[in-house]
């Protein structure tokens, strides 16, 4: 799950993490009046949308008066964004945050993830902030420092000198370093985060260092213990097909492709996706029903499936391991009938009791296609598409 | 021979009364599996699926002699079950449980390191030696005993590389899920390292998936470590980046763990690498043919 820049800050407050003042608006007035209680004549409007690279596309604008304030967050609000990462539709800007300007000295970057090489927590520094970190680890990858922490000794000193030397910190700077990685590691375990990251994280003119962008990321799996985050979740920011399957435990993700699959088992169901392309298709989704597929599910599959307009054709392929092959095969036959599927489907059933589950496909009397095997179940599809 | 279970392997399930705790020891010991005991506590005394019930697993491996742990949890309760099993003496478990908190397992697998105790998983379908003992939620009619050691992060997609190795008569000596966590237990150098040492395994196949670097790894340590034929497989070649494809360790993030990468490094360690899922048996026939 993640978290606007404007939450992920209120947290890093509550956390004790020095940010920037500022405060979210959902309307021109709002934001006009946020600037009036914020001090200073210098005033920054950001977009808030669950998507990076927000500078680039118009999402962040410097405003010198108040009524510049006004006017780009009318210009924001009610609008999509679309950056580098939203996809090409954009995401809608439902709030603006409105934060008092910072005078920059420097822009470094840091940010926090559970390195999976050695299974713990890991900070990432590097003095090339304000810039996509990605191309600073390609280009430069010694301007990247990273330590990685003992869960049961935690964060030592040594590792935040390590790090600040590498940022080049002066003796003051260091100390207040030190402090806020401390703070960060306790928000980053104490919240069940997947990701922090400050792009920049910034030395003022006055020689503080301050977090002056935030994101944070929550483990999905950490939800049930993480109640007051939950609610801080934004559906607005989500893929609707995407929100949809997660409230039926299916895994959908949208693709441009126009062969829908429904596949059981994650893995599985990216192998298939890749099985369409290899044979010249293009997978409109990836769709995991998951182990215990039933006949709802199918069924709720087979609507997700169809609300995309671009799909053509339909690959289900499951391989009964635990589910039983006539089960789903019964599953398909009353969802096709209940749900009116209009496009060419292609059935590949392996596994427990798949006789059965293909004499019933077969005696259906419906339009749907038999495959002999994986391969074939890729050719099918893939002709009956085009 | 096999690799970590056979059918000497005396398995207590951790969760043995919850639903899915009976549903799938029900059918690990339909297949023959040596199920010794179960764990629920405050359920110690009872009998279930007609095995004794222990309110601990110190209690159940002092009395039932179990080496084995299944862990069939729900995810809150999961880290605290292989801890618990790793700390009553038994040598392997098996975690099942899907959905655990990433932060949970980092502090599990550094404890771990303390045990001579492997785990293998989560969110994984287990592990299995082809008619002797199936540890997991595999369905155990596709295997075969036989030649082939399979290693894979994936659960159905295990299933089908298992199936097409059966039906090309080659059979399995174990079949490993390590699971499709960002951090789990074994990983594949781990399995690979044991399938190489084991005489009846002739050839491994490898499934990975998008994420991580774990196959990237695994090509270094075959480069210079395993004489035997490795075919792998590689799932997610046309997924986004970003994305989180089904299990949480499928994300292809920073342009890192990308499919194309993991079949290049893999290409490049000598190992054979088939580009279709559907033919990671006729490909393992045709290069022990050769």
């Amino acid at each position: 799950m993640n978290l606007h820049e404007y939450q992920s800050k209120r947290l890093f407050a509550e956390y004790g993490i020095p940010v920037p003042r500022g405060i979210p608006a959902k309307s021109p007035n709002a934001a006009l009046d946020a600037a009036k209680e914020l001090s200073g004549n210098l005033w920054v409007v950001k977009a808030q949308v669950h998507a990076g690279g927000r500078g680039k596309a118009g999402g962040v604008k410097l405003a010198r008066t108040r009524d510049e304030v006004h006017e780009y967050a009318e210009a924001m609000l009610g609008r999509r964004l679309v950056t580098h990462q939203s996809g090409p539709e954009g995401l809608p800007v439902n709030v603006v945050y409105v934060e008092e300007g910072s005078q920059i000295d420097r822009e470094l970057y840091l940010s926090m993830l559970v390195d999976r090489e050695v299974s713990r927590v890991a900070f990432i520094a590097s003095a090339a902030g304000g810039m996509d970190i990605e191309q600073v680890a390609a280009k430069t990858p010694e301007k990247i420092f990273t330590i990685s922490i003992a869960p049961d000794a935690g964060l030592q000193d040594y590792q935040a000198r390590q790090l600040a030397f590498g940022l080049e910190l002066d003796k003051m700077q260091m100390r207040q370093f030190g402090d806020l990685i401390k703070r960060m590691y306790r928000l980053y375990t104490e919240t069940d985060a997947s990701l922090v990251e400050v792009n920049p994280l910034i030395v003022t003119k006055a020689g503080d260092i301050v977090a002056l962008d935030a994101k944070i990321n929550i483990d999905g799996n950490a939800l049930y213990r993480q109640q007051r985050l939950v609610e801080l979740r934004d559906v607005t920011q989500e893929d609707d097909k995407e929100r949809e399957a997660a409230a039926h435990d299916l895994n959908y993700v949208s693709l441009e492709g126009d062969i829908a699959c429904m596949v059981n088992g994650a893995g599985l169901a990216m192998a298939t996706m890749d099985l369409i392309k290899l044979h010249g298709g293009e997978p409109a989704n990836f769709l995991d029903v998951g182990g215990g597929a039933t006949k709802e599910r199918v069924a709720e599959a087979f609507k997700l499936i169809l609300s995309n307009t671009n799909v053509t054709a339909i690959l289900v392929n499951i391989f009964g391991g635990i589910v039983r092959c006539d089960l789903i095969a019964e599953g398909i036959i009353s969802a096709v009938k209940d749900v009116g599927v209009s496009v060419p489907v292609v059935v590949r059933l392996e596994g427990t009791n798949v006789g059965k589950g293909r004499a019933l496909l077969a005696s259906s009397g419906l339009d749907i296609i038999a495959a002999e095997d994986l391969t074939d179940a890729a050719k099918k599809v893939v002709a009956a598409a085009t | 021979m096999s690799i970590l279970v056979d059918k000497n392997s005396k398995i207590v399930c951790q969760g043995i009364t919850g639903s899915q705790g009976t549903f799938h020891t029900e059918q690990c010991i339909d297949y023959g599996t040596q199920v010794v005991a179960g764990v629920t506590p405050g359920r110690g005394g009872a009998e279930h699926l007609g095995v004794p019930v222990f309110n601990t697993m110190r209690a159940a491996v002092e009395q039932t002699g179990a080496d084995v742990s299944m862990v069939l949890v729900p995810p809150p309760f999961a880290a605290d079950a292989i801890l618990e099993a790793a700390d009553s003496g038994v040598k392997l478990v098996v975690c099942i449980t899907e959905g655990i908190p990433v932060l949970d397992m980092v502090k599990v697998k550094s404890a771990l390191r303390d045990y001579d105790c492997r785990l293998i998983g989560p969110n994984c379908p287990g592990i299995i030696t082809p008619e002797q003992c199936k540890i997991g939620i595999m369905p155990g009619f596709i295997h075969m005993p036989g030649r082939i050691g399979v290693v894979s992060r994936s659960g159905t997609l295990t299933y089908e590389a298992v199936y097409q190795t059966t039906i090309n008569e080659l059979g399995q000596t174990t079949c490993i899920g390590i699971g499709g966590d960002p951090v789990r237990g074994m990983n594949f150098i781990d399995c690979l390292e044991l399938f190489e040492a084991d005489p009846d395994t002739d050839g491994v196949i490898m499934v990975g998936e998008i994420g991580g670097t774990d196959e990237e790894a695994a090509a270094e340590f075959i480069e210079s470590n395993v004489s035997k034929p490795v075919v792998a497989y590689i799932a997610g070649v046309t997924a986004p980046p970003g994305k989180r494809m089904g299990h949480a360790g499928a994300i292809v993030a920073g342009g890192k763990g990308t499919a194309a990468d993991k079949f290049k490094a893999l290409d490049a360690a000598g190992v054979v690498t088939v580009r279709s899922p559907a033919e990671l048996g006729s490909k393992m026939l045709e290069v022990l043919d050769s």
